[in-house]
């Protein structure tokens, strides 16, 4: 039984977001590495993209298949975890302690339209 | 994620235990499959490093025989089948009367009468149909599609003989390479054949349906103490192109000739009229104006099956087959190329999802195994 942290917020399309003040680290939920395999590349934008919820913002790809990665939130990218072009694989390790992009949100209320992880554990159980 | 299929999936004699054991599973020329038990990267390096077992019985099966079976083979088969011995299998071509694959298969010489081909899954039927179709006019040889009387295992790496041997009285280091034997594994009469799909030393198990779970739960539990582990078609995928294996469907099919796709090895030019040998000589003498290559990326990303092949800035086709590799962690795959552009070493772009990606023509196979005897001939099929 996957463990979802209760507080992260989720997508429907299996990322999360750890917020704190008008900031949120955003990685991808341990359902999404299971279903995408052995992840062998992560390309993340650069700081300073201005981003919409919903928007892509960068793409993962595994052995199998690429997927698009969707920011939870509208707001600025202020960091990236560069780390994760050498390491890629540590999204399949230790999937939600790999964040891969921090975002300056523009727009907090939006956070009240993502799902808290019991909704979300519903969602892909 | 997958869309449910509409069609009724068929399901092989192991469906059940794949089920059962938590495997993911897809739908795959047809048949409900597993793509992985436990990841494409540990089951890959299962097979380099030690040992790995795949239920392949979606595989066809089709037998010919009678007094003219030989004739019947000779004509629908590029290969030369008089060389085959009774015991011995070769790889070759169903070719369309362009030089071109109705299907790719392995041909076994069962008695002097008696072939067996194997074909891949999606072309059960068409293959039947046309080898029927075909061999009427030759003499006195049927065709019968056996495929439900045969479940498949395959048990491949360098453990797999190892393995094997716990399980059966038949001699399997007598077994050359591409030849096969009679016998029992675990107590199931079956037949061995040293052959597989990864570019490793294995086995392939033709076994009666209703035994095959035994044979399955006998090899599991013969092969814990190497660590041997159940593997899925995503790992077969990524082991047999990197050992540069075609798959029908993608690197070969009704638009690409046994030449192009440099198979002219499993052409049998000696031998009398078959059908595509017009083309196929035709091509031999004066030359082909496209040949598959093997490719290694120079920029990061994967390119995959159907991504634009541009040389010198022009479209000049499109990827067959591309992964990552998890055993010589590159991302490499297959492409035809204008012919002249083909030589290693030669440059030439992809376009990676709107972004135009360096690679660089290789040497095929990407990968051999050690210690094989003589050439390996980047050996085929299956899907």
């Amino acid at each position: 039984m996957a463990s979802f942290p209760a507080t992260f917020k989720y997508t429907k399309d299996h990322e999360w977001i750890e917020l704190a003040g008008d900031r949120g680290k955003v990685g991808i939920t341990d359902y999404a590495q299971q279903q995408l395999g052995d992840v062998v590349y992560v390309e993340l934008p650069e700081v300073g993209t201005k981003l919409k919820q919903g928007q892509s913002f960068g793409t993962i790809e595994s052995v199998k298949a690429v997927s698009e990665l969707y920011s939870p939130v509208s707001g600025e990218v202020v960091e990236v975890n560069a780390g994760l072009k050498d390491k890629p694989e540590t999204v399949n390790s230790n999937p939600h302690g790999s964040w891969m992009i921090v975002v300056k949100l523009t727009n907090p209320g939006e956070t009240e339209a993502l799902l808290d992880s019991a909704h979300y554990a519903d969602l892909v159980k | 994620m997958e869309q449910a299929a509409t069609q009724v999936l068929r399901k092989t004699p192991l469906n059940a235990r794949h089920r059962a054991s938590g495997a993911r599973m897809v739908a795959f020329s047809g048949w409900d499959m597993p793509v992985e038990y436990s990841g494409i990267v540990q089951e890959h390096m299962a097979v380099r490093t030690r040992a790995g077992v795949f239920d392949v019985s979606h595989m066809g099966e089709i037998e010919i025989a009678g007094k003219d079976a030989l004739a019947a083979v000779q004509r629908i088969s590029s290969n030369d089948a008089s060389r085959l011995q009774v015991g011995q299998a070769h790889y070759s071509g169903l070719m369309t009367p362009h030089g071109s694959f109705v299907d790719d298969l392995l041909v076994y010489r069962l008695a002097p009468n008696h072939f067996l081909l194997v074909v891949n899954a999606g072309n059960i039927e068409k293959d039947y149909v046309w080898i029927a179709g075909h061999i009427q006019p030759v003499g006195d040889a049927v065709a019968v599609d056996a495929s439900s009387r045969y479940a498949l295992i395959a048990v491949q790496g360098p453990e797999s003989l190892a393995i094997l041997q716990s399980l059966t009285a038949v001699d399997l280091a007598g077994i050359k390479y591409y030849w096969f034997a009679h016998g029992e594994v675990a107590g199931v009469r079956a037949t061995i054949s040293r052959t597989g799909y990864t570019g490793e030393d294995g086995f392939e198990i033709f076994l009666p349906p209703h035994a095959s779970d035994r044979v399955w739960q006998a090899l599991l539990e013969a092969g814990k103490r190497v660590d041997l582990i159940p593997c899925g078609l995503g790992a077969r995928d990524t082991l047999r192109l990197e050992a540069s294996m075609r798959l029908y469907g993608n690197d070969i099919d009704e638009t690409t000739t046994a030449l192009e796709a440099d198979l002219g090895w499993i052409v049998g030019w000696k031998k009398d009229d078959f059908i595509g040998a017009a083309v196929l000589r035709e091509q031999k003498a004066k030359g082909v104006e496209r040949r598959i290559v093997g490719f290694e990326m120079l920029d990061r990303g994967i390119a995959r099956h159907g991504f634009d092949v541009y040389v010198d800035g022009e479209r000049a086709g499109a990827v067959t087959s591309g992964t990552q590799t998890p055993y010589l962690k590159k991302a490499i795959g297959m492409a035809y190329l204008p012919t002249d552009r083909t030589a290693p070493a030669t440059e030439f772009e992809i376009d990676i999802r709107g972004r135009r990606s360096r690679a660089r023509v290789v040497p095929m196979p990407f990968y051999k195994r050690e210690g094989r005897a003589k050439t390996d001939r980047s050996v085929a099929p299956h899907g």
